[in-house]
């Protein structure tokens, strides 16, 4: 029942003499209607999320493309983190008089 | 497919499965709340990839199977006796009520529609101005919007003959309900992606804070999924609880504030019925009552009898995450999406449903 798929906006229209702002969304090479009432910025060529009929959002692309960096960040954060406690082991290994002598 | 076929790149699943097990290092019980993450998570095989540690369990997060027999038995009697043109999403239509489901009605002669939109049952009014038209309005906050907004179309349509039956639930108060049963063993949360779409993230930090556990906003697709259990695995390693949001290229920390708006004009919150959980107080929708026009509830006042669930089927246990569908005695058996005992069995966003069509045996015996 949630179930939203994503979709290219194709052209836009309205109905009801003007009073439903209405979209042709191409989803993968098949075209369905969807109202553009909660997204009244939606332009052609966005990709909005599609649930029963209705344009819910408009997909942020700048968030998906970073949305593949997670494990690069993650990897590196937690080689940071390794690398703190390292530091913090030696310190605590070494006392600092033997590191100010 | 953008924004889709690459949530489902199997390399891009092969990362995260990995460093799922390089991260875990005891066992952890997590909660998906959407019944449509349910189906994405068996019917990916994605349970399988899991460390053994990691025990997913399936959350109330579907309507069909929450909405009242009373409500079902309603829509029934509209379509047989008041002559009403029964509009329903299909998922609906084979849940069984007391006596039948929809889709037993529609058999013997009744008129009832399955639809892929409300706005189409409203267009469906507008072609037929001497037929009353019923939309059976099911769903949780991502559907709220389209019901409204069907509401608020006929309205300024002038039509007089479309009205919605609302079975409408939040997943905020079931998320609490599922909490404060005291068999609950949930030590983590994904919060339905789609439902938080509309309505924002902010209403889940007070549970975080109240219940002390991650809750990470999660979407559907397989890398979604996978991501979303990491987020949630790293917070339980080092004893950590957030908010986080893995979806963030479709959910805005405030949500979508035009669909708020559209909800809030057509739905007041008020105590709702839960099939198989009882009621959750201040959780769910009913239509305002200044558009009593457009409420079938009201507009034709009929009083349908409550009957008792049946006694065999646990589906309560499974939507609140204490039974798998597989522990359940009648499953497969007694119980099947063609004869089911309960709305799990037949929703495409049932537990039960999920494990009958796509769960290998070795999972559904493990």
């Amino acid at each position: 029942m949630c179930l939203a798929i994503p979709g290219k906006i194709k052209s836009i229209g309205y109905q009801y003499n003007g009073l439903v702002r209405m979209a042709q969304v191409s989803f993968g090479g098949i075209t369905k209607e969807a109202s553009l009432d909660m997204v009244p910025h939606a332009e052609i060529g966005d990709y909005v999320l599609v649930h029963v009929g209705v344009a819910i959002t408009v997909v942020d692309e700048e968030e998906a493309r970073k949305s593949f960096q997670y494990l690069a960040e993650i990897g590196e954060l937690d080689e940071l983190l390794e690398s703190c406690q390292t530091d913090r082991q030696l310190m605590e290994r070494q006392p600092l008089n033997h590191l100010v002598a | 497919m953008k924004h889709l076929t690459e949530y489902r790149d199997p390399e891009q699943v092969d990362h995260y499965v990995q460093e799922l097990h390089r991260t875990v290092t005891k066992p952890w019980t997590v909660m998906e709340v959407c019944g449509g993450q349910t189906h994405s998570l068996v019917k990916n095989g994605i349970l399988n990839l899991l460390p053994d540690a990691i025990r997913m369990v399936h959350g109330p997060g579907c309507p069909v199977c929450v909405t009242p027999v009373h409500l079902i038995d309603k829509a029934v009697y509209l379509a047989e006796e008041k002559g009403v043109m029964l509009c329903s999403f299909g998922d609906m239509i084979r849940v069984p009520g007391s006596k039948k489901s929809l889709l037993e009605a529609k058999a013997s002669g009744a008129d009832v529609r399955i639809l892929y939109s409300p706005l189409e049952a409203v267009r469906l009014a507008r072609e037929n101005p001497d037929r009353d038209v019923v939309f059976f309005a099911v769903g949780f906050e991502t559907t709220a919007p389209a019901n409204a907004l069907s509401v608020v179309h006929a309205q300024q349509l002038g039509l007089k003959n479309y009205s919605i039956l609302a079975s409408h639930v939040l997943v905020p108060p079931a998320m609490e309900a599922v909490m404060n049963d005291p068999d609950t063993n949930i030590q983590g949360f994904l919060a339905a992606g789609h439902v938080c779409t509309i309505m924002g993230i902010s209403e889940y930090a007070p549970l975080v804070e109240r219940y002390k556990l991650p809750i990470v906003v999660t979407g559907f697709e397989p890398v979604d999924l996978l991501h979303g259990i990491l987020m949630t695995v790293r917070q339980l390693e080092r004893g950590e609880y957030k908010l986080e949001n893995q979806y963030t290229r479709v959910v805005r920390p405030e949500g979508n504030p035009d669909a708020q708006q559209v909800i809030n004009q057509v739905f007041t919150v008020v105590d709702r019925e839960w099939r198989g959980i009882g009621n959750i107080p201040q959780s769910g929708w009913e239509v305002r009552p200044e558009l009593a026009d457009f409420d079938a509830n009201r507009k034709f006042s009929v009083q349908i009898e409550k009957v008792p669930e049946c006694a065999d089927c646990i589906a309560g246990l499974v939507l609140k995450g204490i039974k798998k569908p597989f522990e359940c005695s009648q499953f497969g058996t007694n119980c099947n999406p063609e004869r089911p005992l309960g709305a799990p069995m037949v929703s495409s966003e049932g537990a039960c449903a999920a494990y009958y069509h796509f769960a290998a045996v070795d999972l559904v015996h493990a």
